[in-house]
C-alpha cells in the first residue's frame, strides 16, 4: 500500500471523475447477471440496482447503490440517492434471496438516502428501518462492501451484514462532513476540519468494529487500475462468500447480530 | 408620604403587589397566552389550541405509568468519547447537571393501569435526544430484557437524530436497536411506539418506525431528513403541515393520533387487547 491518505484526501479520490461504480464492477466479478427491476408496491428506484448473478459458478443476489458515470447516468441514478421503493426494492430481492439460499452481497455507494418531499410521504424512515431489522435476520449470509461514500442511514440499510469490507479509500460517516460541520459549527466550510475528526476512513472503521476488511486500492485509486481493484474485490468474495455459507445459519445470525450489538462507548 | 402610605393601602385591598402578574405561558403555536398554572395542570398542553408541549422524561413517566411502579434499569450509564470529539465530556456533564438524567433515554419496568410493561422514554432536553452509545444501548438492553420476559415495551420517542459527536458509532446504534427490536417482534414481544415532538432522522429510521402499533401526539413533528434540508434541496418553501403528525397519518406510516390526556388509558387499553393483563413485574 502506498502512505496512507488523509480522510480528506480520500474524501477527494472517491469523488474524483472516473472512480469506477458498480456498472463497471458487475462484468467484472460476476457472471450471468440478470437485472431485476421494483419494489411491488410503488416503482422501481434507479439508485439502486439489483439482481441475480454467479460468483465463481454459485448463484448469488447482488444489491447495489449506483453512481453515475455521466450527468446523463447521475439523473438517472439521482446521484446515488434512493427513494423509500429503493430500498424496498432492495428488501424484496434479499427475502428472495431467502428463499433460494442464495447469500447476497450489498455494495454500498451513496451520499445517503434522498431528502425530498415524496421520499418523506412514502416513508424514508421507515423503508430504512425496516430494511435494517429484517436485514439482521435475513436467514442467508449477507456481506456489504463499501465502493466509496457510504453515507449515513442511506448506507445502513444496505450495510446489516456478517462481514462488511471496506475499499482502501472508502469512507463510512453518520453524515457528510460539509453536513457535519453545518450541523455542528453552523459552517460548512470547515469540511476539511471535520472530515479529520470524523473517523470516517477504512482503518477507523476496522478500529470501530464496524468493517472486518479492507481491500487494497491499485497504486492512486481504484480509477487507475478498473481490472485490479475488480480482482480485488472478487478475490474476498471468494474467499468470503464459501466461508459464510458453510456456518450453520442460527450461528450466523447470532454473530451477526452479536457485531452491531457491542459497538458503543460507554461506562456504568 | 402620602403616595407610600396609599401603595400599602392599594397593596392590602388587593391582596398582591400592583407588579405582580401570574405567570403566563406564551403558545409557540397560537401564540396566545395563558396562566402556565394552567398549562402545567393540562401536563404542559396549550389550554387554547391544543400545543402538545415537550415533556422531560421524568414527567412522562409520571403521567403514564402507575405511582411507584417504576423501576429505573441502567441509571447510571454514561457515554464515553470515541470520537475524542472536542469539548463533548463537558458539553455531557453541564447537561447531567441541568437535566438530573445521564443521557437522553430513561428506561424501566413499570405497570400502566396494572400491565406490566417495559417503558423508555427519550428526553429531547439532553442534546436534542439524540442517539449515541448509551441510548442505543440501553434500547437494545429495554427490548433485551422484555424479550426474556415476555414482556410488551412501550417506547415514547423524542430526538433529533443521530448524536453527531459519536460519529459513525451512533450510526450504528440504529442497527442495534432496531436489531433488538426484531428479536423481540419475533419472539411475539407487543411494541408500541408512541411519537413524540420531535421523532426524526435515525431515530426515525430505526426503532421508532418499527412499533406494532405507532401512536403519535397531536402535530408533533415526524420524518427522517430536516425540513430545511428538504427545502434546501428542492429550493421552495414546505407546507406548514408537512411532517406533522397529521401529515404522516395521512400518508400511513401513523396508526393513531392520541391526546396526552388519553395517552395511559389507550395505552392501557392496547396493551390489555394484547392479553397483558394485571400481574405482579
Amino acid at each position: 500500500m502506498e502512505e496512507k491518505r488523509t480522510a480528506w484526501e480520500r474524501l477527494q479520490l472517491i469523488h474524483t471523475k472516473g472512480r469506477p461504480t458498480i456498472r463497471d464492477y458487475i462484468p467484472l466479478i460476476f457472471t450471468d447477471f440478470y437485472e431485476m427491476h421494483g419494489d411491488r408496491l410503488f416503482g422501481d428506484d434507479r439508485a439502486i440496482i439489483g439482481g441475480i448473478a454467479r460468483l465463481d459458478n454459485r448463484p448469488v443476489t447482488i444489491i447495489a447503490e449506483v453512481k453515475g458515470r455521466d450527468i446523463n447516468e447521475n439523473k438517472a441514478c439521482n446521484f446515488a440517492m434512493p427513494h423509500p421503493e429503493g430500498y424496498r426494492k432492495a428488501l424484496r430481492l434479499a427475502k428472495q434471496a431467502e428463499k433460494f439460499h442464495r447469500p447476497v452481497i450489498c455494495f454500498i455507494d451513496t451520499p445517503g438516502a434522498f431528502c425530498g418531499v415524496a421520499a418523506e410521504e412514502r416513508g424514508q424512515g421507515e423503508a430504512i428501518a425496516k430494511n435494517i431489522a429484517e436485514f439482521m435476520t435475513l436467514r442467508t449470509p449477507v456481506i456489504s462492501i463499501v465502493l466509496g461514500e457510504g453515507g449515513s442511514g442511506g448506507a445502513l440499510a444496505l450495510g446489516v451484514c456478517d462481514e462488511l469490507a471496506m475499499l482502501e479509500n472508502a469512507e463510512y460517516s453518520v453524515l457528510s462532513p460539509r453536513g457535519f460541520a453545518s450541523i455542528l459549527w453552523k459552517d460548512a466550510s470547515r469540511e476539511e476540519e471535520a472530515s479529520g475528526i470524523m473517523r470516517i476512513t477504512a482503518e477507523d472503521m476496522v478500529e470501530l468494529g464496524v468493517a472486518e476488511a479492507i481491500i487494497e486500492e491499485p497504486l492512486g485509486g481504484a480509477h487507475n487500475d478498473l481490472d485490479k481493484i475488480s480482482e480485488n474485490i472478487k478475490e474476498y468474495l471468494s474467499q468470503k462468500i464459501p466461508e459464510k455459507c458453510q456456518k450453520d445459519i442460527d450461528v450466523l445470525l447470532k454473530e451477526r447480530y452479536t457485531k452491531f450489538r457491542k459497538i458503543g462507548a460507554f461506562t456504568e | 408620604m402620602f403616595e407610600d402610605f396609599f401603595d400599602v393601602v392599594k397593596k392590602r385591598f388587593n391582596g398582591s403587589d400592583d407588579d405582580y402578574k401570574p405567570p403566563m405561558f406564551k403558545c409557540p403555536r397560537c401564540q396566545d397566552t395563558s396562566p402556565l398554572s394552567k398549562y402545567e395542570e393540562l401536563h404542559r398542553v396549550c389550554p387554547k389550541c391544543n400545543y402538545h408541549g415537550r415533556l422531560s422524561s421524568k414527567e412522562r413517566i409520571a403521567i403514564t405509568v402507575d405511582k411507584e411502579s417504576f423501576k429505573e434499569f441502567d441509571k447510571d450509564m454514561k457515554s464515553l468519547n470515541p470520537l475524542d470529539f472536542p469539548e463533548y465530556d463537558e458539553k455531557q456533564q453541564e447537561l447531567r447537571d441541568s437535566t438530573e438524567v445521564n443521557d437522553a433515554i430513561v428506561t424501566g419496568t413499570a405497570t400502566i393501569k396494572g400491565s406490566p410493561v417495559v417503558i423508555g422514554v427519550m428526553d429531547s432536553r439532553y442534546m436534542m435526544g439524540s442517539m449515541g452509545s448509551v441510548v442505543g444501548e440501553k434500547i437494545a438492553r429495554a427490548f433485551e430484557y422484555a424479550t426474556e420476559n415476555g414482556m410488551p415495551v412501550v417506547m415514547f420517542t423524542a430526538s433529533g437524530g443521530a448524536r453527531m459527536q459519536e460519529g459513525i458509532v451512533s450510526l450504528m446504534q440504529m442497527a442495534k436497536t432496531s436489531g433488538a427490536v426484531k428479536l423481540h417482534n419475533d419472539a411475539g414481544g407487543l411494541y408500541i411506539a408512541v411519537m413524540t415532538d420531535p421523532t426524526t432522522g435515525g431515530v426515525t429510521a430505526s426503532f421508532a418506525s418499527l412499533g406494532d402499533i405507532i401512536i403519535a401526539e397531536p402535530k408533533v413533528l415526524i420524518g427522517f431528513a430536516g425540513r430545511r434540508v428538504i427545502e434546501g434541496t428542492i429550493k421552495q418553501r414546505l407546507p406548514e403541515d408537512f411532517q406533522l403528525a397529521e401529515f404522516m397519518h395521512e400518508k400511513g406510516f401513523v396508526d393513531m393520533i392520541v391526546e396526552r390526556k388519553k395517552m395511559r388509558s389507550v395505552l392501557s387499553h392496547l396493551l390489555k387487547l394484547h392479553g397483558y393483563d394485571r400481574k405482579e413485574v
